[in-house]
């Protein structure tokens, strides 16, 4: 079995996120992090590689610091890990994200799939679905478990209207939610094996996806104004009278 | 006028629900309203009523066998095949788990460009500019599209405005089984709870509920204010993960983003992550024991303060004025 996964960098949601505000990007100039929920979806991955025989292949696309998220990728177990590195990359849509991506996962081959249902910065949650459909693939996605079978997937897949059970023949493409366990720790020994392990660097030119080009423009991006701190007051038994009293006087109640 | 796509998903009783009227009401900003339908029956006389009073124009009816089976293809290949039909500048989808991945696999077919998570949307010189709130509502950005129509998927609770009240044109046909695999659906496994409170996306007034509650059993103390205050139920990560709530009560990054008129945390530290799904509030209330707390940065008004103490004595309070 062998099982791709999708990881990201991400300004890390505990600092100050900012955009760009002539480009509308997210600024990455503060702290960046991999996206937990790519540590989920790897953790998914390496517990199957536990329990049975598979290799796990990370793939990554995004600038030169994304090189540090492949790094702990493989210290925590993963057996390879690939990097589309590209300056014509930047500022890349959903659309041409999901080309690129799926003319890597062509390339490499693979049985499944597994990303992040949604990431913390750009929050699309449909990349998983766009790849799937750019691959002629089906997609088994935002599951809160994820079952792997020998020539399947299934699992329970969240949704506002409740959770459905859902299966998908394999090759597919899995996408993970947040009720998926937290990634293991890296082991000092994993770390030393992981300087050894293969780190390749893809450039566009080798994927040959020119096309689609980024299609969504940015207009405008304003900040809005931070919100300040109103009244504090500490409770000395009458705190819920004077709280009533606010919530009345703001005809709230 | 040009043709604005609205991907229509009848509720449990077959009914046009609120959601369903918004994006018909942002289509009308656009454009004629075209809504689009799956189902595996004919279309009752009640829904294509219901639907000219939300203002669709026409009304363009698949009928497939597997439109609960096979995990949202049938809805991908309806769009596509009214898109082919209709040349539109816009299509537009609710901003759900289904709708985000039917917006971005229609996106792929039609190779057009996509905006998520919709707060606004206008016309101006002829094409379709969407508003974003992005990083937990810090910024607002306006965006549009070139090269093709504009696929986006919208807030819930986020549209509204006027619509020409109309008999819609029906066309119905049988859409053809898709060429593109599946995933299957074997069934509904968990439906949320039937309630009276308002739904969380949406309501007007939030309680939330934090680590601080300290047991499931506990938490009930935050319904109990909500029902008072005639509120939506909504948690900290923290408490989901506990198993206080369920998963679809989270508000954050992660969770469900909302912008009531007011917010209550009750034992919330009001970490970074949580703010991100609130912050956008028009008033915040916080009751923390801890006066350190970052909640209280946000907070109109904060009490330090046991939640266990103070809450019950607020619920009197409401309760006692109203009577
Ligand atoms: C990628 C990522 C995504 C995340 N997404 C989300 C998200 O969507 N939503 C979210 O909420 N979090 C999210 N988090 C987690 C977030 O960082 C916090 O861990 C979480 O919000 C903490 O929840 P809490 O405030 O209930 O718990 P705690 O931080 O433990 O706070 C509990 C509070 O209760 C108070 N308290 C305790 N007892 C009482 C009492 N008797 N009376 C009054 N006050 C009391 C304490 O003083 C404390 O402030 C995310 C984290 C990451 C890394």
């Amino acid at each position: 079995m062998k099982i791709i996964v999708l990881i990201k960098q991400v300004p890390d949601t505990y600092g100050d996120r900012r955009l760009d505000q002539a480009t509308g990007r997210i600024d990455r100039g503060g702290d960046l992090v991999v996206d937990e929920i790519t540590e989920r979806a790897m953790e998914v991955a390496l517990k199957e590689k536990d329990a049975r025989k598979a290799e796990v292949v990370l793939l990554t696309m995004g600038p030169a610091s994304s090189v540090d998220v492949l790094r702990k990728g493989l210290a925590l177990g993963a057996d390879r890990a690939v990097h589309i590195l590209d300056e014509d990359l930047a500022g890349s849509d959903m659309l041409r994200t999901s080309a690129v991506l799926a003319a890597a996962l062509r390339r490499e081959g693979f049985d499944l799939v597994i990303a992040g249902n949604e990431s913390t910065d750009g929050r699309g949650g449909a990349l998983a679905a766009m790849i799937a459909e750019r691959l002629g693939l089906p997609h088994a996605t935002s599951l809160n478990t994820v079952a792997i079978g020998a020539d399947n997937v299934a699992g329970e897949r969240a949704g506002e209207q409740g959770t459905r059970a859902i299966h998908a023949e394999l090759p597919a493409i899995v996408s993970v939610t947040e009720r998926n366990p937290e990634a293991r720790f890296p082991s000092f020994k994993g770390s030393m094996r992981a300087k050894k392990k293969p780190l390749d660097t893809v450039a566009l030119a080798e994927l040959g996806v020119a096309e689609p080009a980024s299609r969504t423009t940015v207009l405008t991006a304003t900040r809005r104004p931070a919100r300040a701190a109103g009244r504090k007051i500490a409770d000395d038994g009458t705190a819920a009278a004077e709280l009533a009293e606010f919530l009345t006087s703001s005809r709230l109640i | 006028m040009p043709n604005i796509l609205v991907l229509i998903r009848l509720s449990t009783h077959d009914t046009v629900d609120a959601h369903a009227t918004a994006l018909l009401a942002g289509a009308a900003r656009l454009g004629t309203p075209i809504a689009v339908l799956v189902t595996d029956g004919p279309l009752g006389d009640g829904t294509i009523a219901a639907l000219g009073r939300a203002g669709a124009a026409e009304v363009r009816h698949y009928i497939s066998p597997e439109v609960d089976s096979a995990l949202l293809t049938p809805m991908v290949d309806a769009l596509a095949t009214a898109a082919a039909d209709t040349a539109p500048v816009a299509v537009l989808t609710e901003n759900t788990i289904d709708g985000r991945e039917v917006a971005g696999r229609l996106a792929v077919r039609l190779d057009a460009g996509m905006i998520v998570d919709v707060v606004d949307l206008r016309a101006a010189e002829g094409r379709a500019v969407a508003t974003t709130s992005v990083l937990g509502g810090s910024y607002t950005v306006e965006s549009a599209v070139e090269g093709g129509p504009l696929i986006a998927t919208v807030r819930q609770g986020s549209l509204e405005g006027p619509v020409t009240v109309t008999e819609p044109e029906v066309r119905s046909e049988a859409l053809p089984v898709s060429a593109v695999p599946s995933a299957a659906v074997e069934g509904v496994s968990e439906t949320p709870v039937a309630s009276n409170r308002p739904e969380l996306r949406t309501a007007a007034r939030v309680v939330s509920g934090g680590r601080g509650l300290q047991s499931r059993e506990r938490f009930a103390l935050v319904e109990q204010l909500a029902d008072a205050l005639g509120a939506a139920v909504g948690a900290s990560r923290a408490a989901v993960d506990a198993g206080y709530v369920p998963q679809s009560a989270q508000v954050g990054q992660t969770g469900v983003t909302v912008s009531p008129q007011l917010y209550v945390a009750l034992g919330i530290s009001g970490a970074i992550q949580h703010r991100t799904g609130m912050q956008t509030a028009k008033t915040i209330v916080a009751i923390n024991k801890d006066p350190d707390a970052p909640i209280f940065d946000i907070a109109d008004f904060g009490v330090v303060g046991d939640v266990f103490t103070v809450v019950p004595q607020l619920i009197e309070k409401i309760e006692a004025d109203r009577r």
